[in-house]
């Protein structure tokens, strides 16, 4: 067994100290794993930082009341005003100092905005609030200007908002339809789709969008541990009602779910381009070996089995997909991580997150690299494995 | 004979080309005693290789047998024969075959990685092999920095390091010019002599073959004896 494992050493040793006689080869198959491992991280990397941002956003101790048929969506929902009367006198929802129930009702439009890079048009999401939303949203700051007046054409802008798209810097103008706003604060709600948005007072934006006395969705700050079921049992109860409730982590945790097809999309895109990688590794490796077969059949000749001349071959794959695999992740961490961007989201209006690439997309990225190894050099190392001994003469 | 190293007995060897078999020989027999040195002549394509391969357990015959120190070689399997062959054989090639990312060092010690010695003991035999070919200073240098007759003599020591009975030489001196070509000569004619080595040469050249002790001509199938 010692001589076996001293016989695998000695022939990948070799096989390591003449890959500089086959760089350019070696060095094609490097940069073709590093590209496929860079767009599967791509992909990675722009579905982690959306779930990141979307399953980051929301509160367990907040309750979100839609109306029925919504589909979870508060662009999609629609519930009277008087509705938001009598869900706020039901249980479960916590109560000010002076017993007032503390909710927020908010509706919820889609607006049309410019990209600032390729000026391309958009939609973002404008929420009409009151008083309370701010103080549901952990985390909230007003980071410049101010907060809007009530009753007046102003609103705040939030800071991805701001970043992504033109005309929301403190002091402008914007026009949605025939009315002009005046952006008077930019505000962050750091990591969460709250930052994609634009906020204006709730009254303006139901009379200037035609909503009537409806609202897209009311917030419920949670009396305790139980409350959100106790909510839910009593708005099932009263016939009058036509909504649904949840907690504001399960309805965000939801629409996250809908990125995860393009996760899917991004590993098909990625396996698809490693067909292409994994022809050119095999040839490099198949080069590699036929290359060596003299030395291959001299190790045979000499007394070495098959098995080293396996791992050899076997080794050089693998090694040039980690390399392949390291400069993909590593290419893709300088290019995207971090770079912020924005994409439509479940309620089809732009959501603003940044691409993060974590621990577990790397090691995704160099996993495939080395599935990409392994296939590729199979067939290559049995080959090897193989050699006839009579090719001692081949030159 | 009891002192025969290798025994030889209606040995053929034939190639299927197609629906064509090739004989190369058949019913060939030859007796080398142990540490006798004998050069195989002949033309091209008589199958002075195929014998040399046949000894040295790299090809098979396709009748007869081949005895080695008393035990039969021919039908031993794949892994066997690679044992056996490590164990007993030592080979010299025309182009040297040396694995070239090696060290010279490094090159003879490929033979002592199938044996169970340990490094030190690797390392001490590695030694006396190149002081043997003379080329202990060059120990650390790689092919490509020695010369042809530097890369043959490492390829001798390669060959010698397993302490092997059998040498099999495949027109050693065949690239090389002939003042290499003569030391390299000497050298092997030094390993039959002093260290009782069993040499089988083949060779092309009749000046390389009068350094062995015997000359067999190979032609058509069947040896023609010429002491030296």
């Amino acid at each position: 067994m010692g001589s076996l494992f001293r016989q695998i050493g000695a022939v990948v040793v070799m096989t390591v100290q003449s890959l500089p006689s086959r760089f350019w080869a070696s060095l094609t198959t490097i940069v073709s794993i590093a590209l496929v491992i860079g767009t599967l991280l791509a992909f990675l990397a722009m579905g982690n930082g959306f779930q990141k941002t979307v399953a980051g956003t929301g509160s367990d101790e907040i309750g979100i009341v839609l109306g029925t048929g919504s589909s979870g969506s508060e662009l999609n929902s629609t519930m009277p005003s008087s509705a938001v009367s009598i869900i706020e006198e039901g249980p479960g929802i916590a109560r000010d100092a002076n017993g007032v129930p503390i909710v927020s009702p908010e509706t919820y439009v889609a607006v049309g905005a410019v990209r600032r890079s390729g000026g391309a048009k958009a939609n973002i999401s404008l929420r009409g609030v009151e008083g309370n939303a701010a103080g549901m949203r952990p985390g909230f700051t007003i980071t410049e200007g101010r907060m809007f007046e009530p009753g007046t054409n102003e609103l705040i802008a939030g800071a991805g908002v701001v970043r992504q798209f033109e005309g929301f810097d403190l002091g402008a103008q914007i026009r949605f339809g025939p009315d002009t706003w005046t952006v008077v604060g930019v505000f962050e709600v750091p990591g969460t789709v709250f930052d994609s948005e634009a906020w204006a007072d709730l009254p303006v934006v139901q009379t200037l969008f035609n909503r009537g006395p409806t609202v897209s969705a009311l917030r419920a700050q949670l009396a305790g541990p139980n409350a959100i079921e106790e909510l839910q049992a009593y708005v099932e109860s009263d016939p009058r009602l036509q909504v649904e409730v949840k907690t504001e982590k399960e309805h965000f945790a939801s629409e996250a779910g809908s990125l995860e097809a393009l996760i899917v999309f991004g590993w098909v895109i990625a396996i698809t381009l490693g067909l292409g990688a994994l022809a050119g590794a095999l040839n490099t490796m198949y080069a590699a070996v036929e290359a060596r077969t003299k030395e291959l059949a001299t190790l045979r000749a000499i007394g070495f089995g098959g098995v080293p001349a396996f791992f050899g071959a076997m080794t050089e794959s693998l090694l040039l997909a980690l390399g392949g695999g390291i400069v993909g992740v590593a290419a893709a961490f300088l290019l995207f991580n971090g770079i912020n961007v924005s994409t439509l989201s479940g309620s089809f209006t732009q959501v603003v997150f940044d691409f993060a690439i974590g621990p577990a997309q790397a090691i995704s990225g160099i996993l495939l690299a080395l599935v990409l190894g392994f296939i590729g050099g199979i067939f290559p190392a049995l080959k090897a494995a193989r050699t006839p001994v009579l090719r001692i003469g081949a030159e | 004979m009891t002192n025969a190293l290798i025994q030889i007995a209606d040995v053929a060897k034939s190639y299927r080309r197609g629906q064509e078999t090739l004989s190369i020989f058949d019913r060939l027999n030859l007796t080398i005693p142990h540490g006798d040195f004998v050069a195989i002549m002949g033309p091209s394509g008589s199958g002075k290789t195929t014998l040399l391969n046949m000894l040295g357990g790299l090809d098979r015959p396709s009748g007869g047998a081949i005895t080695f120190d008393g035990k039969q070689i021919e039908n031993l399997s794949e892994s066997k024969l690679s044992s056996w062959r490590a164990a007993n054989v030592g080979f010299i090639f025309q182009f040297y075959n040396l694995m070239p990312t090696l060290t010279a060092a490094k090159n003879v010690e490929l033979p002592l990685l199938l044996t169970r010695l340990g490094s030190g003991e690797r390392n001490r035999r590695v030694q006396t092999a190149l002081e043997i070919v003379g080329l202990s200073e060059r120990k650390d240098h790689k092919p490509k920095e020695l010369s042809g007759g530097q890369q043959q003599r490492v390829a001798i020591a390669r060959a010698l390091v397993a302490d092997p009975k059998l040498l099999l030489a495949d027109e050693p001196t065949g690239d090389l010019d002939r003042t290499t070509a003569t030391e390299i000569l000497e050298m092997l004619q030094l390993l039959n002599k002093d260290l009782g080595k069993t040499i089988v040469m083949v060779t092309h050249d009749p000046a390389a073959a009068k350094y062995a002790k015997r000359e067999l001509h190979l032609d058509k199938g069947e040896f023609e004896e010429r002491v030296s």
